[in-house]
């Protein structure tokens, strides 16, 4: 039993334990400094990201336009940390969409027996689909929006939540303290609020991570694809759809959009990884 | 509704609890009936798998599918005097009664309190929980509750979490949080098994205390004789879901009325009862055989296969009968034991 430190303790110790950690520090400073310039890019973008200029088109990087310019002669390092803004919104919101729907799923089916075999069943379902596939067809069902796209993204990263939820919560229900709660009288909603979520913080936060790298991922895909936002609004995907038929002659144009996505769902992968080393013995032990 | 004599809490009267397994029907609790007085403790004894567990579940009616109250009623006396049968009552009522009115504790202190609480937060829950009282005097109740169990320095002690605590003070936690909407019944499930020795002697004090302060009846679960000569009045023996033996704690010690009673007592090692005439150490005494399986019992008495005494009588079924005043044994040979 003296394995099982308080979390006041392990709180401390993951903190410290995390920074040690190479990888878990340099993929939380590429996160910050990506997320730093998307929250300032009203200030720090040299140019609006929708300027034209018509003289300045398919202008080479150079001292006035750090990444070069596009076809209409906008600037692409302003539209690429604006781009930056919109692919956060969108994977925060999936991320916050999925731990809703996905977390309430997995308990209810984790916790009523009766509700467990229906919703477990929907949920492989919804997972044997390809996850682009499902989003592509899901957005092409409801029209091309902002709110569409993290709708649909967020349907289809629901089932990975709610199945950890509910593998997670079918081992808590039978933790001999559930049962000493469940003997004094504490309610189910509270038990599960209480004792069962509270439980499940680590994995859920893994979870999400991962869950944020796929949704920007997912969202430029649908953007290349012209299935995201409209055209106009600048998105990683949308930039490097664009810049595609100018790949011979201006290749900047899908080379930094491009870097911005690999660099920020690599870091979120590396972090993910790291909260997974870091506290998934801890909650092996604990249960 | 039933009446239930005024010095009465619980009365258990033909209680039968049924697993069905498919086409199998384990009769894990099969007519069991006894009664537990105010401000008295019964102690419920018998090996694993002779249903003790499951009647105290069944009381608290925490059975977990497939188990099912079958038959029978559970008659219990709320804090306000009405008699209820906690067999048929709806789980909205039942869950008024787990914790306020009956409250239970179980093996492992090790693992009955949440490790993510401090056991401070965990006690407050179940006094707001049951009672509308702020924060501030749901901490000043919780540290009381703590002195009332006797830990030591019990400001500190609410802070601390679990695994800060030994066993004995985990298992002093779980009873400051039964005790702490004062319940009127404490079923305790073998809550000094996972101690030592002299943790178990310190704990059983302490409930001995609480019942003399609080008033409140304990029904006591264990396999354990010794425990059950500290603190028990009276002494309900169980063995495959029935009751075998039952009488007050002074009868059964001095004259056992059942085979498997004796058997049990002669298990408990003595160190100077187990001596031969050179004073060699002898064996120990166990019980040949095992408990057979609830889903694939003997005919006639289920004890039989095992029992030095068997006749050819016992392929009949033997009734509850009356051994000596107040003391009943399932046995047809009680009078030559």
């Amino acid at each position: 039993m003296a394995a099982v430190s308080s979390p006041a303790i392990i709180e401390a110790s993951f903190v410290s334990r995390l920074v040690t950690r190479k990888t878990v520090m340099i993929g939380l400073l590429i996160i910050a400094v990506i997320a730093v310039l998307a929250i300032l890019a009203p200030w720090i973008a040299p140019y609006s990201p929708s300027r034209l200029s018509v003289v300045n088109r398919l202008k080479p990087p150079s001292g006035i336009y750090w990444f070069g310019t596009d076809e209409f002669g906008r600037d692409v390092f302003s539209r690429t940390i604006y781009a930056g803004r919109l692919s956060l919104l969108v994977g925060a919101s999936v991320v916050a969409f999925a731990a809703v729907f996905g977390v309430t799923l997995g308990l209810v089916a984790g916790f009523f027996r009766r509700l467990d075999t229906p919703i477990a069943r929907i949920i492989d379902a919804m997972m044997a689909f390809p996850d682009i596939l499902l989003a592509i067809a899901l957005v092409a069902a409801l029209g091309p929006s902002l709110v569409t796209v993290i709708v649909a993204l967020g349907i289809v990263y629901t089932p990975r939540l709610a199945r950890i939820v509910r593998a997670s919560t079918l081992v808590i229900r039978e933790l001999p303290y559930v049962e000493a709660a469940r003997a004094l009288g504490v309610p189910t909603w509270r038990i599960m609020s209480r004792h069962v979520l509270r439980n499940l913080v680590s994995p859920i936060l893994v979870q999400g991570t991962f869950i944020f790298a796929y949704a920007m991922l997912a969202e430029a895909g649908l953007s290349f694809l012209g299935l995201g936002v409209s055209p106009e609004i600048p998105t990683w995907g949308t930039m490097i759809a664009a810049g595609r038929q100018y790949i011979g002659q201006a290749d900047w144009m899908t080379w930094f959009p491009g870097v911005a996505i690999i660099l920020s769902v690599l870091s979120l992968q590396m972090v993910g990884d790291g909260f997974r080393d870091l506290l998934d013995p801890r909650l092996r032990k604990d249960l | 509704m039933t009446d239930l004599p005024a010095d009465t809490v619980l009365r258990v009267r033909d209680l039968q609890t049924h697993f069905e397994l498919g086409s199998r029907i384990a009769k894990s609790v099969d007519g069991v009936s006894f009664d537990v007085k105010r401000g008295e403790t019964v102690a419920v004894v018998g090996e694993s798998g002779s249903g003790k567990s499951v009647t105290s579940l069944s009381i608290m009616r925490l059975l977990s599918s497939p188990g099912r109250i079958v038959g029978g009623e559970i008659l219990y006396r709320t804090s306000r005097g009405e008699v209820v049968d906690i067999a048929a009552l709806p789980e909205r009522t039942m869950r008024s009664i787990r914790g306020r009115e009956i409250a239970m504790i179980f093996q492992e202190p090790m693992t009955s309190l949440n490790p993510l609480y401090t056991v401070g937060d965990q006690i407050e829950e179940m006094i707001r929980l049951h009672e509308p009282v702020s924060t501030a005097e749901a901490r000043k109740r919780a540290k009381r509750m703590l002195e009332l169990v006797e830990i030591p320095a019990a400001d500190r002690r609410l802070d601390e979490y679990p695994h800060q605590m030994s066993g004995g003070m985990r298992q002093r936690v779980m009873i400051a949080l039964a005790l702490s909407c004062n319940p009127n019944l404490l079923i305790a499930d073998e809550p000094t098994t996972a101690l030592d020795v002299t943790i178990q002697a310190q704990i059983l004090d302490l409930l001995r205390r609480l019942q003399r302060e609080i008033g409140m009846s304990i029904l006591f679960v264990t396999h354990n004789l010794g425990v059950v000569a500290e603190i028990a009045h009276d002494v309900v023996v169980m063995y495959t879901g029935r009751v075998v033996e039952k009488s007050p704690v002074e009868s059964l010690f001095a004259h056992q009325k059942h085979p498997y009673t004796q058997g049990l007592l002669a298990c408990i090692p003595n160190a100077s009862r187990d001596r031969g005439a050179a004073g060699e150490r002898l064996r120990l005494n166990p019980i040949p055989g095992n408990v057979p399986s609830v889903t694939a019992l003997p005919p006639g008495c289920s004890f039989a296969p095992r029992c030095p005494y068997r006749i050819e009588k016992c392929e009949e079924a033997p009734p509850l009968m009356e051994a000596a005043p107040n003391h009943l044994s399932r046995c047809w040979r009680h009078e030559i034991l």
